[in-house]
């Protein structure tokens, strides 16, 4: 299979991009094996080929979106594994990855997203407003311009997620599935406006991965592929001549290796037994639902027969998932009933579930589950016994044909693949009704057929009742009866042959597009003839593309600025806590954390019990740093009450003290101190220490007169910058510094790691920003919102914790925002380590607060410190903001008396910017 | 069947937890790096505490004065003049400087009781006082030693024998690692529960669970115990080997009696860790609000400063927290020996604030269910 397998036909003048020996693993599992093939340039290039054979990675790997493992990959005449090409490249390419929005920011409006893509190529406003404004109104999303993206339907997604792509006038698009998941009315507006593209574009080549044959029989050229290798490729006409195929779907079929094939057969199913028609499994009377703002089902009601199979079909968004979810019980209807079984929907009746399977639209299994963990975990859930799981996973993984791939986890596998698990899922445990939103998204047609054929056995043969929604128009043909939906209402119920009929079409998409046409009225604009907007010529002088070769461009960086700094704002919630929350905790720590140690609790074991013990006594209990507790009985007695912590302090007098005293005979006092806390004891230590030797001058003045008394020398102690020794005075300077370490660092690291999670790094891999851009732009907002943070904090700090600010507020000022934007920026190196959000959070919250209160001089100074804490100390640039920010509050100090500190926060900076940008990765693996 | 489900749940959520090994490296780091660093980076009561000395005075007291100043207590003294001192001060550099004025041991011998000043930095809380008292009295012996040469003071016969129990050299050392060890619990509880709430909602894992015969009460109680066992687990491997092994803190008490205590905190914070994940809307949210809910738990639980002294509105609020009570349970328990006697109060508030977390938490994610 090496050589290229369409050596006999004609290649079209120029390639777009030639693969050479190119394979691509995932651990063990291989995705690519050694592909070699030339895409023609200037055409609509399709890939076909069943779940999994490396579809998407072939895809990822030209637009540059993966590291090249093996092999070589030109792209528009360069070698993608060059940084310097794919840099000059990446504004040349569009990418659209796999999925509903995957690369869209759902906070974001429709107009924000694809302005935010236009910013990234470098358009200036002018041109960004043109170009956004004609790809709204050709695609139809001028009317939802300001809605969010996450609030879309999927077709419209996938519509904007095309405007995004196509926003700078790309020489090669690659989209990845875009129509899976999307109606039957929206995929035709999406290859009509990519057909009015191409005429705008000449030379634009387009490479597609998709799953729709009918789709594919109209691209140029195609490439059929199976088990990480090519099977074939040429025109449709090509391949259909060369297999002999009435069809593609057949064509396909026949492509495939023999073993591969010998197990497919068409799906035949049996008419339902007359008469089958007994108590109906599912009933809806009347169903409403409504959200806030609007309502997404309608008066909807039906009733579908035990065993039968019922399809739901509509646009997307039109009210599918919500119907089934209240039928499953997930969401109580506004208005109307539905029954299972005859019996009213309970959400709290545990029995019913376990005779309904439910498959939602998403994959929403275990990611970090193995694909056999997961159906044994479902089986188990479901109730069945402990021995009958083994057997019955191992039957269901052969039904769904997840044999080989039973110890993978979900992530690995495609998503053709992953709906089968979910699929598998949902019938585990037998069920007798089946509720399936979408099960074949994104499946090809050959596991297709096979889960049709399953589906046709559970209802004839085992009268599992099967309600089912798709965007397929030959699975509709196969239910027993259909529903139209659309916006919320049913248009039509009946079979698919009578629906045909009452349009007088000739298909059932025909009538379908009928009927949803005639429900909108958009007649007139999908048939092709809406007035196309003047096409723009794409100017001569591209004029966007000035500074996308340059190493650093200021306008891409803030892209990110600006995405972040709106998402932010679509946020109040997180700006919120992250400024009240810290005004908040530094009252909390302010007031909490006090140095001054008072209210110490002590008790006494007199056994003299005279006036001069007492004497002694009273000494201590007339501190204020000491509460004098009942009097110790016994030894007993003081080791119980030290024991359970209820005194700090224990003084035992030995008999006769008193007596002792007046002739001065030597005599022992004992005081025990509680040493489970160490700081509280040795202060204990110093105040009785204190009032023993202040007990003894006095009695010594009582005894021998005032001669005796007066002290050599005199001490003099001056408490410097804060002679009231306030602990509040001397904390809170030191806890601003502390709260701009951990919101901003945290805030920091979860805005990368989120993109990670979520999948929006992809935009970050595919275009030319680079890692240094990235970052910062990303670090701008939060170093913004931490400098508003500061302002309340000092505000706070002098207004109402009545701190005196009494060195250089400037100086103050410049020193915190260095300081922000060194843990910004130390918060972007942490995020280069961390997949997951869970490990982000808990990562840097165990780096940031142990070091921020323990070693860098908030409590211990710094060189007091020892080991590696010191080294931390040190390093750690809480350390020198902490100096900064005591020596402006209480040492009266500007500038030049702080040079010496901010030295290191300038430091700082570049240093941990430079490792972020060092570990980041511009490509995923 | 019901607590079959519970275990085959609680089962999953443990088999996640091994798929995020960085997730695994920073449980084992926050058990043994992070407690041991801490713990030997705490000064041991005063340690090289900054010092500086103006000796204006260059006589054989005052280098006396001088010498008597040495690690590890304090740095060794650096001899500055006067100008030095402010700007060193300033910078932080020292938090003590002594001046000795000149014609000090004159002035000393001829009675005229001469002053010697004393400046500390009290932005430096810890230190300023402990090392004023220390100062205060090397510099009293060393006078008085040198002026017991030349004349013998009338003094009372009293001492006193001062004694600090359960850590007899008040080593900061040993109370830092359990603190530290206690405050890793926190934080692994609540993020563990909580953000791996958030993360199944993101991820749509939760409604799925939703149709299938599941209970809330057994999705929640599986979280709790699963996530329970391994911050148990990693805080008796903690308290066992890096405590007691790694750093010898002498631990006078039954360890037994500490874990289930520790047990009774962790299902707390667990069911805090699932409040919080109800509230949050999104892992940033969640993220911040952690940080506004570890801070305060792990600063005013009595583990950083004593309880008493802090005001009382803050002391009374504190009481409703696990941490307070598992804080005051762990220094008796590991400390002070104590036993059942003497910390079943503490037991007993445990057992009723997990109760009540768990019943809060328990209607807080049934609504977040809905």
């Amino acid at each position: 299979m090496n050589a290229r397998p369409d050596a006999g036909v004609a290649l079209p003048s120029g390639c777009v991009a030639r693969l050479e020996n190119v394979g691509h693993a995932y651990g063990k599992v291989r995705a690519l094996d050694a592909i070699t093939l030339d895409f023609p340039a200037g055409r609509m290039v399709g890939l076909i080929g069943p779940d999994g054979v490396g579809k998407s990675s072939l895809l990822s790997l030209i637009a540059g979106a993966r590291t090249i493992q093996q092999g070589h990959v030109e792209v528009l005449g360069g070698d993608m594994a060059d940084l310097g090409h794919r840099q000059s490249a990446y504004p040349r390419i569009a990418y659209m990855p796999q999925g509903l929005g995957k690369n869209l920011y759902p906070t974001l409006s429709v107009f924000d997203n694809i302005d935010f893509f236009g910013r990234l190529f470098g358009h200036d406003r002018r041109e960004r407003e043109r170009r956004i404004g004609e790809l709204l109104k050709r695609t139809g999303l001028a009317p939802f311009a300001d809605r969010q993206a996450g609030k879309l339907s999927g077709g419209m997604k996938q519509k904007l997620g095309l405007c995004c792509a196509l926003i700078h006038d790309p020489d090669l698009l690659i989209l990845d599935e875009p129509t899976t998941g999307v109606d039957p009315l929206s995929r035709r507006q999406f290859w009509e406006l990519i057909g009015e593209i191409r005429k705008g574009r000449e030379g634009m080549s387009v490479i597609i991965a998709t799953a729709y044959m009918e789709e594919a029989a109209r691209f140029d050229w195609l490439v059929a592929m199976d088990a990480g290798r090519v099977l074939a490729s040429g025109t449709p006409a090509d391949l259909l001549e060369r297999t002999g195929a009435p069809d593609l779907d057949a064509t396909f079929i026949a492509l495939l290796p023999p073993e591969k094939r010998d197990s497919h057969e068409a799906v035949v199913i049996p008419p339902r037994p007359a008469g089958a028609d007994g108590e109906p499994a599912i009933e809806a009377e009347h169903l409403t639902m409504r959200f806030s703002d609007f309502t997404a089902v309608d008066d909807v009601s039906f009733r579908i027969g035990r065993g039968e199979i019922f399809g739901f079909l509509g646009s997307n968004g039109c009210g599918k998932t919500t119907t089934m979810k209240m039928l499953t019980g997930l969401l109580e209807p506004s208005e109307g009933k539905a029954r299972l079984f005859g019996r009213e929907i309970d959400p709290r009746h545990i029995e019913v579930r376990r005779r309904v399977g439910y498959m939602s639209q998403g994959f929403s299994l275990y990611s970090e589950l193995t694909v056999r963990q997961n159906l044994e975990l479902h089986a188990r859930l479901f109730g069945m016994a402990d021995a009958a799981v083994p057997p019955r996973v191992e039957e269901v993984a052969q039904q769904f044909g997840l044999a080989d791939s039973v110890d993978t986890l979900p992530e690995a596998l495609p998503l053709g693949i992953r709906q089968r698990l979910s699929l598998a899922v949902a019938m585990i445990h037998s069920p007798e009704i089946l509720i399936l939103d979408e099960p074949t998204s994104g499946v090809d047609p050959v596991a297709r057929d096979g889960f049709w054929r399953i589906l046709a056995d559970l209802s004839r043969k085992r009268n599992v009742t099967i309600f089912v929604s798709t965007h397929f128009m030959n699975e509709a043909e196969r239910c027993d009866r259909i529903s139209l939906m659309h916006a919320g209402r049913v248009l039509v119920s009946d079979t698919p042959a009578a629906i045909v009929k009452s349009r007088s079409a000739a298909t059932l998409e025909e009538a379908f597009v009928g009927y949803l046409e005639e429900a909108t009225g958009t007649q007139a604009e999908t048939a092709g003839t809406r007035p196309v907007p003047e096409v723009p010529e794409a100017p001569a002088s591209r004029p966007g593309r000035s500074g996308t070769g340059r190493s650093f461009d200021l306008r891409r960086m803030f892209a990110y600025t600006r995405r972040e700094a709106l998402e932010l704002l679509r946020d109040p919630i997180r700006a919120t806590l992250a400024t009240v929350g810290s005004l908040i905790l530094m009252f909390v720590v302010g007031y909490g954390i006090n140095m001054d140690v008072e209210n110490l609790s002590f008790a006494v074991l007199d056994r003299d019990g005279t006036t001069i013990s007492r004497d002694y006594v009273l000494q201590i209990a007339g501190s204020r740093y000491f509460t004098e507790k009942a009097p110790i009985t016994d030894y007993a007695d003081l080791d119980r009450r030290m024991e359970n912590g209820e005194l700090s302090l224990a003084i035992e007098i030995p008999p006769g003290f008193g007596r002792d005293v007046a002739r001065g005979r030597h005599v022992t006092v004992g005081a025990w101190i509680d040493g489970a806390m160490p700081t509280r004891a040795e202060t204990v230590q110093g105040y009785v220490s204190g009032m023993h030797a202040g007990w003894l001058t006095q009695k010594a003045r009582e005894l021998y007169g005032d001669a005796a008394t007066a002290s050599a020398f005199q001490l003099d102690i001056r408490y410097r910058y804060n002679p009231d020794v306030r602990s509040l005075d001397a904390i809170v300077p030191a806890v601003i510094p502390m709260l701009l370490l951990l919101i901003p660092a945290m805030l920091a690291v979860l805005s990368v790691v989120r993109e990670k999670e979520l999948g929006s790094i992809i935009n970050f891999y595919v275009t030319p920003v680079t890692r240094l851009e990235f970052l910062i732009g990303k670090q701008i907002p939060y170093v913004a919102l931490a400098m508003l943070n500061f302002g309340l904090l000092t505000g706070f700090a002098i207004f109402l914790f009545g701190v005196p600010l009494t060195g250089s507020l400037p100086a103050f000022a410049a020193a915190a925002l260095l300081y922000v934007t060194a843990t910004t920026a130390m918060g972007l190196f942490l995020s280069t380590f961390m997949s997951s959000q869970i490990a982000a959070i808990f990562g840097t919250a165990l780096i940031t607060m142990i070091p921020a209160t323990q070693y860098s001089g908030m409590i211990d100074p710094v060189s007091s410190l020892q080991g590696v804490g010191a080294f931390i100390g040190r390093i750690y640039p809480t350390t020198y903001f902490v100096t900064i920010s005591r020596g402006v509050f209480s040492k009266a100090l500007s500038f030049a008396d702080l040079s010496g500190a901010f030295v290191p926060l300038l430091v700082a900076i570049p240093v941990l910017l430079g490792l972020g940008a060092a570990f980041l990765k511009k490509q995923a693996r | 069947m019901r607590i079959a489900n519970i275990y085959n749940l609680g089962i999953k959520e443990l088999r996640g937890l091994m798929r995020d090994p960085m997730m695994l490296v920073l449980i084992v780091y926050a058990f043994t790096a992070a407690i041991y660093t801490a713990s030997k980076a705490m000064p041991e009561t005063l340690n090289h505490a900054p010092i500086a000395i103006v000796d204006e005075d260059q006589s054989p007291v005052s280098s006396r004065i001088v010498t008597a100043f040495y690690p590890p207590y304090f740095t060794a003294p650096l001899l500055i003049s006067q100008p030095e001192m402010d700007s060193r001060m300033d910078s932080g550099t020292d938090t003590f400087a002594l001046d000795i004025p000149p014609n000090f041991q004159r002035d000393l011998l001829a009675g005229r009781s001469p002053t010697v000043q004393l400046n500390i930095d009290a932005t430096r809380m810890s230190q300023a006082f402990t090392g004023g008292g220390y100062i205060q009295s090397i510099v009293s012996g060393e006078v008085n030693e040198f002026l017991d040469h030349y004349r013998s003071k009338a003094s009372l016969p009293v001492d006193l024998d001062l004694r600090a129990r359960f850590n007899p050299e008040l080593n900061k050392g040993w109370f830092g690692a359990i603190t530290d060890a206690i405050s890793s619990i926190t934080m692994l509880s609540i993020v563990l529960t909580g953000a791996a709430l958030i993360r199944e909602r993101e991820h749509g894992t939760i409604e799925h669970l939703l149709v299938m015969p599941v209970t809330p009460f057994e999705i929640m109680t599986s979280k709790i115990w699963s996530m329970s066992i391994v911050v148990l687990a990693a805080s008796g491997l903690a308290l066992v080997f890096v405590i007691q092994g790694l750093l010898s803190v002498p631990i006078n008490g039954s360890i037994t009696l500490f874990m289930v205590g520790a047990a009774l905190d962790i299902v707390a914070m667990t069911c805090l860790g699932i409040f919080l994940a109800t509230v949050a809307g999104s892992m940033p949210q969640f993220g911040l609000l952690l940080m506004m809910v570890l801070l305060p738990l792990q600063v005013l639980s009595g583990g950083v400063t004593p309880r008493e002294s802090m005001p009382i509105a803050i002391q009374a609020i504190m009481f409703a927290a696990p941490n307070t009570h598992f804080v005051m349970l762990a220094q008796a328990v590991l400390f002070r020996g104590a036993g059942l006697g003497v910390v079943w109060p503490q037991l007993a508030a445990l057992l009723v604030i997990s109760a009540l977390l768990f019943a809060f938490s328990l209607r807080r994610f049934r609504q977040f269910l809905k």
